[in-house]
């Protein structure tokens, strides 16, 4: 380590009391150095175990040809979810009605809530969610609509083909809202 | 009575030691991280609260890109030879069964899957390739592959993953699915990327309580 020596002071000394410089050690404090290595090793170790792919598991029901063999779902339990592109999110309780008053409109962040809401409505084992997303929507909107299900403990789902009735709503729906976007 | 005179020691230890098994570490893991290869398909997964780790081994992985086109690859090479061969037999490709085997992934139609395999392997890239028809129920080859990997690995387990990307739009992925479901394929898996469980969910609730979760 060099070092100047600053202490004496006064310029030149001449004669018997003329300091003579300390030997310095030559060892080097490494304990900054072990920090250092050990900040490394936990950096790598974190950055790495961090970027693992998880894998959502997602089981299919068999086609069911016959009417009688398809699974049935009381009216009042039902909510289907309808997924429209630019993340537009749309649902209905039960069954459309003729004049789709019942059609409402939310989006990703309060679609947790009307899951919820509805969850607390009715009885556990009543509770059927059908997802139906529509030509425009993402990959990524769906698989963010399956978690909400993992997330929201929903047991009982089922990702159905949209209607065209629906499909039509949606696009209505969307081309109004894009008409009218305060909301 | 004297006491025997203890001779002072320094405190300082010596890091040396210290320092060298800090640095050992830091290159090993440096050395045994596995980089994530340069991925011929470029694909962003969407994030999930799923916590189970995807497998690594025996799979069977979809890969869907942005514009929907669809590939396939495999990592058991003897796997893909019974594969290669049926296909030469069934529907005289005349493939290369040394390149079909290396191939890293398969992004096109069988009528262009031996030009596909004249590619050298760095030159194939997702986005010039034309990626696997599946538009079509009636020529759905996605399933007449999904049928192949079914009796390659007749018996055996096969993990089946599909990866997506966020911005490809839902018909490439039902498509998909249709496919899966034409096999028999009742249960796959999605790669997605972690995400931690909203605080104040169900989920979380219940991973508070310290239940298991089922997936």
């Amino acid at each position: 380590m060099a070092e100047m020596d600053t202490s004496s002071g006064g310029g030149h000394k001449k004669g018997p009391g003329v300091k003579k410089s300390k030997k310095l050690s030559t060892r080097v404090d490494l304990t900054p150095m072990v920090d250092l290595g050990f900040l490394l090793i936990t950096f790598f170790i974190f950055t790495t175990t961090m970027s693992q792919p998880t894998a959502m598991k997602l089981y299919l029901p068999k086609d069911a040809d016959k009417p009688e063999d398809q699974n049935k779902a009381k009216e009042s339990g039902v909510i289907t979810i309808l997924l429209g592109k630019d993340d537009n999110v749309f649902y209905y309780e039960g069954q459309l009605d003729n004049s789709a008053s019942n059609f409402k409109s939310t989006t990703f962040k309060e679609i947790r809530n009307v899951i919820l809401d509805k969850k607390a409505r009715t009885p556990e084992k009543d509770l059927v969610v059908v997802l139906k997303p529509s030509e425009e929507c993402t990959y990524r909107n769906v698989v963010d609509i399956l978690d909400e299900m993992a997330i929201n403990v929903c047991k009982r789902y089922a990702l159905v083909d949209i209607s065209a009735v629906e499909s039509q709503l949606v696009k209505v729906s969307e081309a109004a809202g894009a008409a009218a976007p305060a909301k | 009575m004297g006491r025997a005179k203890l001779p002072r020691k320094s405190t300082n230890i010596d890091m040396t030691a210290m320092c060298d098994v800090a640095f050992l570490l830091l290159s090993f893991f440096i050395l045994t991280t596995k980089f994530k290869p340069a991925e011929a398909i470029a694909v962003t997964t969407p994030s999930s609260v799923a916590a189970k780790v995807a497998e690594t081994k025996d799979i069977v992985l979809i890969t869907i890109d942005k514009d929907g086109k669809v590939f396939i690859s495999m990592d058991d090479e003897s796997k893909k030879e019974v594969i290669a061969n049926t296909l030469n037999t069934t529907k005289n490709l005349n493939l290369d069964v040394q390149k079909f085997k290396k191939a890293g992934f398969f992004g096109a139609p069988f009528s262009g899957l031996s030009a596909f395999l004249a590619i050298p392997e760095e030159g194939r890239k997702g986005n010039a390739l034309p990626g696997i028809p599946c538009k079509d129920s009636s020529n759905n080859e996605v399933s007449t592959w999904m049928g192949l990997v079914l009796s390659a690995y007749a018996g055996q387990k096969a993990n089946i993953q599909l990866k997506g990307d966020n911005a490809s739009k839902y018909p490439a992925f039902k498509n998909v699915i249709d496919a899966f479901k034409k096999n028999d394929i009742l249960k796959f898996q999605m790669i997605t990327n972690p995400e931690s469980v909203p605080v104040g969910t169900e989920l979380w609730k219940s991973a508070m309580k310290g239940e298991k979760r089922t997936e």
